[in-house]
Parts: structure tokens; sequence; C-alpha cells
């Protein structure tokens, strides 16, 4: 048994149909019980005090912005390779989900930033880079909505993507490139100094299982969405021919 | 029970308000628009079938 199976269109259908249910489930547990948790249990803190609750929602949203970008790559590189559609409708399927994330981290980071900063933007390295990378999704999703040819759309997503793939390193490491921005660095790190204390760190943990959860869960409902879409095109156009 | 979050209790509320709507949002369009290709297919399978049949 081969991955590559599964991306036989069938296959991917029957399977994804199988694991949906018990995935939701999975995904609505973390992801109300780390949000629940983050806001109703955790202390304040001693400099951000009742702010640092924005921690649970705006951390696994910065991250998927950035994975669900990483998930695209790869798909897009599948694609480009070895020509599996499944693949390249997974890309677009995740795009506005990537997107959605995206901007969660831009909004919630603005209100965090306006108290803690005095300003809820800053030409920052890392919201500026973030702020690209959500201009990119939409990018994406624009092309394969200007592209008749799903196949060329493909082609060409798969190539914006490829270049997007910069940004999504730059969101990710803009705080290591740039020692001046205002954006604090990774609040989960090997370095006991940066690394977020105990007492948050099990939601936090919690709430990013269960946004990662979210969008494998979305990817693979909208992947089966794309695929439908995909199979009505054909018949229609059996039917007009 | 609600906790205190001082005086900064708006932006909490905000920023939790906002995730909410997006995530409700993006989870309400995949269902119907899932639901809505499900249907789609559905009838034009019904329609190849009987035409075949035919």
């Amino acid at each position: 048994m081969s991955l590559w199976e599964y991306a036989n269109p069938v296959k991917f259908m029957l399977l994804s149909g199988r694991i949906l249910p018990f995935l939701t489930g999975v995904t609505a547990f973390c992801l109300l019980g780390g949000l629940a948790t983050g806001f109703f249990d955790t202390p304040d803190d001693y400099r951000m005090g009742s702010t640092a609750k924005i921690l649970y929602v705006h951390v696994p949203a910065a991250m998927m912005a950035i994975n669900a970008w990483a998930m695209m790559f790869v798909a897009s590189l599948i694609w480009l390779i070895r020509r599996h559609h499944v693949s390249a409708l997974a890309a677009k399927a995740a795009a506005p989900i990537g997107a959605t994330f995206t901007l969660i981290a831009l909004i919630t980071g603005a209100i965090w930033g306006e108290p803690m900063w005095g300003s809820w933007w800053e030409w920052d390295p890392r919201l500026t880079s973030f702020l690209i990378l959500f201009l990119f999704y939409l990018g994406y999703i624009a092309l394969w909505q200007a592209i008749d040819d799903p196949d060329k759309a493909a082609d060409l997503t798969a190539i914006l993507c490829l270049i997007g793939s910069v940004f999504a390193l730059l969101s990710r490491y803009a705080v290591l490139f740039w020692s001046q921005g205002l954006h604090q660095g990774a609040s989960l790190s090997l370095d006991k100094d940066q690394h977020v204390a105990n007492v948050f760190y099990q939601p936090l943990l919690l709430s990013i299982a269960g946004f990662v959860l979210l969008f494998v869960t979305l990817v693979l409902f909208r992947t089966r969405s794309e695929i439908r879409a995909r199979r009505i095109r054909s018949l229609q156009m059996a039917t007009n021919a | 029970m609600m906790p205190d979050l001082g005086i900064y209790t708006t932006h909490v509320i905000a920023a939790y308000g906002a995730t909410a709507i997006l995530l409700a949002g993006i989870v309400a369009l995949s269902v119907l628009r899932s639901y809505r290709l499900g249907r789609d297919l559905e009838r034009l399978e019904k329609l190849r079938a009987s035409k075949s049949d035919g």
C-alpha cells in the first residue's frame, strides 16, 4: 500500500469520508478545550495582565498561517512533479483556511499590540511579512478563480505558491533576521528564558492542537468539495458535448 | 464563571470574538459549499443515469 494510492480521488473520498466524523469530534474537543482553559483557567501575566489570554488565539493562528502555506508548498510541488490532481485540489482547498488564520493572527496581534505597544500597527518585520503573506493568500485564491482551465490554474498557482514561500519563511524567521522589530521572539522555544511559563504552556499546547486539527479537518472537507466540483464540471462538459 | 479581565476586558473579548467569528465563517462557508456541490452532483448523476437508461 503506497501513500500515492490516495491521490486517486475515489480512494481519497472513501478514506476521508471514514475519518472525518472522528476527526471533527477530536478537533472540537481540542479547540474548545484549549480556548476555554486558556480563557478561564490561566492567571494574568505579571507584565501583560489579562491580555496574555490572547496568546491562545494569536499564537496558534500565526503558526497555522505559516504551516498552511508550507502544506500548500508541498502539495504544489507534488502537483508540479507528479501531476496528482488531488494534491492540486488540496492546495486550493487549504488557501482560504490559511488566509483566515493569517487574518486572525493580524487582527488579534493588532488588538494585543494596542495596549502593549501603544499602537494597533507598526511596520515591524514580522507584522509586515505577515501582511504580505496575507496578500499572497488573496492573490493565490484570486488566481484560481481567474483561470478557467483547471490544469493551467493549478500550474500557475503552484508557481505563485513557490514564490510566496519566501514570505512564509520570512514571516517565521523575520524576528531573527532583523532585531529592531517590536515583536517578541517565539513563545515556544527550547531556550528556557524565552519559553512560555508552564502555567500557560498546557492550554497553549491544547489550543495549538485544536488549530492544527481544525486545519486538517477543513482541508479534507474542502478537498472533497473540490473533487465534487471537478466531477460536476466534467459531467457538464460531457452533457454539453 | 467569567474571569476578571480588568482594564483589558475589551481587548481580550474582542480578540476571542474576532477569532470565533472568522473560524465560524470559514466552517460555515465550507459546509454550505459542500452541501450545494453534493446536491448538484447528485442531480447530475441522476440525469446521466436516466439518459443512459433511456
